[in-house]
């Protein structure tokens, strides 16, 4: 045998004696880490689960409350409001023009919501500042006339037409959209179809109706 | 149990996993990723995604320049976002050029005026329009009070349309004879008409169906009289087999596109056509009607002993063969006609060149013929109500004009120890900028003790004002725009406003009316309209249905029909011929682009961006210079422009398009005005260039100037 390969041989004979009578001294040290390990874990799971959005989020009031249930009782469907142009262009939420078909008399209603609406806005001649909770971002190109013609509004919109009053908007701190992109389940899981409204919502949704996923410049014109 | 290294690793390692395992990563990469999409993220970038809303379209007029273009204003909800040309419109039939798409930066300018301003000392401060108003009417009362109206004066773009005939009527029913036009195409048209075929009569060339054009120097597509409309016509010459000859000194772009590219020593234009018209005379290749011309023997005779070939040959530089071919091939052609007004045709020209050049088409018999030159009556569908004149105002109006046209203006004042001028007003025009020699001008300016600008910018011109009463701009407003500028048929549009004035403006009109009436008495009386608008359907009234119904009234369309008298007493008298000013051995001469607008208005953001490295080098002009003059002289390099009138430090473009002995200076840059975008961009080539009156004319008819480069 060499002189190296004994040099070898006895270094991790030394080595590894030197484990041995070290593990029975560190069994408390390493049970600390595993707690201290699960515990920081918990802390930065429940943190990033449940802290990190409400920093994420700022929350903002409607300029008032909007009775769906009432106006779709009322005025009838969302297409009475909510209308596709001539030219295939979605009117969104309307204008206080279309508003004013209906509510250009006397107040309708006696709800403190109303004499916001009237004092604020129709008698200034101002538009109301609705937030959009479902505006997507500026680099998606989509058409409403082309989806409502087979899809219901529910699909996309949920039950809002049976709600009684504006939920809060939450707004991304960081891109400045709606917090009913990503969906409430900061996860990204949805029941609903509704639930979420990013760009693999939409994929699944074609692919299902249509057997492709769709391309790029579908969308992204 | 101790706490030691492997807990801390423990704790640290329970961290990573735990935010890990969370779905803070996932949503914050999910985030990040669209945040560098947005427009929040970048500083250059809009506030906001363009506002969604209704799409309209509106229709209106163009009057950035005299093309008089109709347009197709694209709205989103309230609020224009786009110019088109508007389709089946009589001048452009849904066409539109670089400066016309762009109107809409006009809207947002940084040099807008935002509301009335009132000079105090060197800066302007900010004043109510009754304020403004009153000011303005106070003045003026003085200077009738002491006697001397006649010392009001007014300079506008032009002459026809109601905003200008409300100028007009102010300053006759003040007492004054002093309203003076900018240099424009329709003027020189006016002008040389007047010459030729007697007062109150218009050019306009039927390009359209011409067969050979004879262009001296007209930038038929850089701009010449109404653009739009040249360029269809330009773009149509290939398949009615229409041929079109340049002559100037340049290869421009006309010249490129030209079926013949003639180079002629500049301001000899004049000499070429009457050297054109010797050999068709010689030849008698005349219309019988020309020997019925006033003036055709002694026209005869001086063109004889004046401009045989060889003679014209050696003032021009074009081979005397090549004269007689071209005059031979132009007389015999089927539908021939000779067009003048060089580049853009508002700059300066001389009536020997343009009452030569018609001569031309008098000879060949294309008066009032298809493809010919139409002798059109001067537009003139505005029916004022005849004045009431008090004693003052009937005394100043009778007196003589303080100067001829805008240049004598400007010299007489300059001349005069005591104010020739008390008070001047300046409509749609920036003369600081687009006369030559305009440090002359501001000087003259400087001297008037009163002046008032009714521009939109705060251009030159306005800087140098007491008063600004900011006008709307073009989107803004309403007004009545009568073509012109060498079109063949007559017709007027109706410019409306498509968005609510975004500042504190008014339509010019009404600031006119608003000091008519302050003015009180027999002012007043004339001016008893409550608003523009009210004025504007009032003076219309022949038109004003289908004005209003149509967005246009076409006044007269097709040949028109008729005798018309032909003069050549003033060019058979041979006047003579304008030399450049200095004792250089190279011309400096103004080039026009269709990029760039040379008169007061600058060319748009957008349109600046579209000028050539050839033209405009970061901020230094480039002046073109053909190699074999520009000896010493790098291509791309610096030099020293040196003319009588001043220096400028150039970059060089070696073109072998320029003929040799010329430099070529584009027109339209050299603002300095507050514009970012537009001004403190290479140099306003009328600094370098000083006016020279034409004897008889009176008009300034510097074509360049002498210069050196070094």
């Amino acid at each position: 045998m060499s002189e190296i390969e004994n040099k070898a041989e006895n270094g991790s004979t030394e080595s590894a004696g030197e484990c041995t009578s070290g593990d029975t001294k560190d069994d408390k040290g390493l049970g600390l880490g595993v707690i201290f390990f699960i515990v920081a874990f918990v802390v930065c799971f429940l943190s990033g689960t449940l802290l990190f959005p409400k920093l994420l989020y700022s929350k903002k009031e409607q300029p008032f409350n909007f009775d769906h249930e009432l106006h779709v009782s009322e005025a009838g469907d969302c297409d009475a409001c909510h209308s596709v142009r001539e030219d295939g262009s979605f009117t969104g939420i309307p204008k206080l023009a279309v508003c004013l078909d209906c509510h250009a008399e006397d107040p309708l209603g006696e709800t403190e919501d109303e004499v916001v609406f009237v004092e604020e806005y129709v008698n200034k001649e101002k538009e109301v500042p609705w937030l959009v909770y479902a505006r997507q971002p500026d680099c998606v190109f989509f058409s409403h006339a082309a989806h409502t013609t087979n899809t219901d509004c529910k699909v996309c919109h949920g039950p809002i037409g049976e709600s009684n009053s504006s939920r809060v908007y939450e707004e991304n701190r960081l891109t400045g959209y709606s917090r009913d992109i990503w969906g409430k389940n900061i996860f990204g899981i949805k029941k609903h179809s509704w639930d979420r409204m990013k760009m693999d919502d939409c994929a699944e949704c074609h692919k299902k109706e249509t057997g492709h996923q769709g391309y790029c410049f579908q969308c992204h014109k | 149990m101790k706490v030691d290294r492997r807990s801390f690793l423990g704790l640290g390692l329970g961290a990573a996993a735990g935010i890990t395992v969370s779905p803070m990563m996932l949503k914050i990469m999910d985030d990040s990723s669209i945040l560098t999409q947005t427009t929040k993220t970048w500083p250059w970038a809009l506030d906001h995604p363009p506002f969604d809303g209704e799409v309209s379209y509106e229709s209106s007029v163009c009057s950035l320049c005299p093309g008089s273009c109709g347009i197709s204003v694209r709205k989103i909800d309230d609020r224009p976002v786009k110019i088109e040309g508007l389709a089946d419109y009589p001048i452009n039939d849904g066409g539109a050029c670089l400066h016309g798409i762009a109107g809409l930066q006009y809207l947002y300018d940084p040099a807008r005026v935002k509301t009335p301003l009132k000079k105090n000392g060197d800066k302007f401060e900010e004043i109510s329009w009754d304020d403004a108003i009153a000011l303005v009417a106070g003045k003026l009362s003085d200077i009738r009070k002491s006697g001397s109206p006649e010392k009001l004066a007014c300079i506008a773009d032009k002459g026809q349309g109601s905003v200008s005939g409300l100028f007009k009527r102010l300053l006759k029913t003040f007492g004054s004879p002093n309203f003076y036009t900018m240099p424009s195409l329709e003027s020189y048209l006016e002008v040389t008409a007047a010459a030729l075929h007697g007062e109150g009569k218009t050019i306009g060339f039927d390009l359209e169906n011409a067969n050979f054009v004879l262009s001296f120097g007209a930038g038929i597509i850089e701009g010449w009289g109404s653009p739009v409309n040249c360029f269809k016509a330009n773009a149509s010459r290939k398949d009615r087999h229409a041929k079109l000859y340049q002559i100037e000194p340049r290869l421009s772009n006309t010249a490129a596109n030209a079926d013949k590219w003639i180079p002629i020593k500049p301001g000899t234009q004049a000499d070429l056509a009457l050297g054109m018209c010797a050999v068709i005379l010689k030849n008698n290749l005349f219309n019988s009607m020309a020997t019925g011309f006033t003036g055709f023997s002694k026209l005869t005779a001086m063109l004889q002993k004046e401009y045989s070939p060889s003679k014209t040959s050696e003032i021009t530089g074009v081979k005397a063969a090549d004269i007689e071919k071209m005059a031979i091939s132009f007389a015999k052609a089927k539908m021939p006609l000779a067009v003048f007004g060089k580049g853009r045709g508002d700059g300066a020209q001389s009536l020997k060149e343009m009452a030569a050049v018609h001569t031309l088409n008098c000879l060949v018999g294309n008066i009032n013929k298809k493809g010919g030159a139409f002798i059109l009556p001067k537009n003139d569908y505005l029916e004022f109500p005849g004045e009431s004149m008090d004693n003052t105002a009937r005394k100043g109006f009778s007196k003589a004009k303080t100067g001829r046209y805008v240049n004598q203006l400007v010299e007489k004042v300059n001349a005069s120890s005591k104010p020739v001028v008390e008070a001047l007003f300046v409509y749609n025009s920036n003369p600081c900028y687009a006369l030559h020699n305009p440090k002359s001008v501001k000087e003259a300016i400087g001297k008037i003790p009163f002046v008032v600008s009714f521009s939109s910018y705060l251009d030159e011109t306005a800087m140098e004002a007491d008063i600004v009463l900011p006008s709307h701009t073009f989107v803004e407003r309403l007004e009545d725009v009568p073509s012109g500028a060498g079109l063949a048929k007559t017709v007027v549009g109706l410019t409306k406003p498509v968005i609510e004035p975004v500042f504190d403006t008014k339509n010019p009109g009404d600031a006119v009316i608003s000091i008519a009436k302050a003015l009180e008495g027999s002012i007043a009386e004339n001016f008893e309209w409550e608003s523009y608008e009210e004025c504007l359907e009032n003076v219309t009234s022949g038109i004003w249905d289908s004005l209003s119904e149509d967005g246009v009234a076409v006044i007269s369309e097709g040949v028109p029909s008729g005798f018309v008298n032909v003069n050549i007493s003033f060019i058979a008298n041979n006047p003579v011929t304008i030399q450049a000013q200095g004792d250089y051995d190279l011309t400096l001469i103004p080039i026009d682009n269709m990029r760039l607008i040379s008169a007061g208005t600058a060319a748009s953001p957008f349109a600046i961006k579209t000028v050539a490295d050839t033209v405009l080098k970061g901020t230094d002009i480039v002046v073109e210079i053909n190699p074999l003059t520009a000896k010493g002289l790098k291509d791309k390099g610096f030099a020293t422009l040196t003319t009588p009138m001043g220096t400028a430090r150039v970059k060089v473009n070696l073109n072998e398009g320029m003929m040799p002995g010329v430099i070529g200076m584009v027109e339209g840059l050299g603002h300095t005005f507050d514009n970012k975008f537009v001004s403190n961009k290479g140099v306003n080539v009328n600094d370098l260039i000083g006016p020279v009156i034409e004897s008889g004319s009176g008009l300034d008819a510097a074509f360049g100037i002498k210069a050196k480069i070094s």
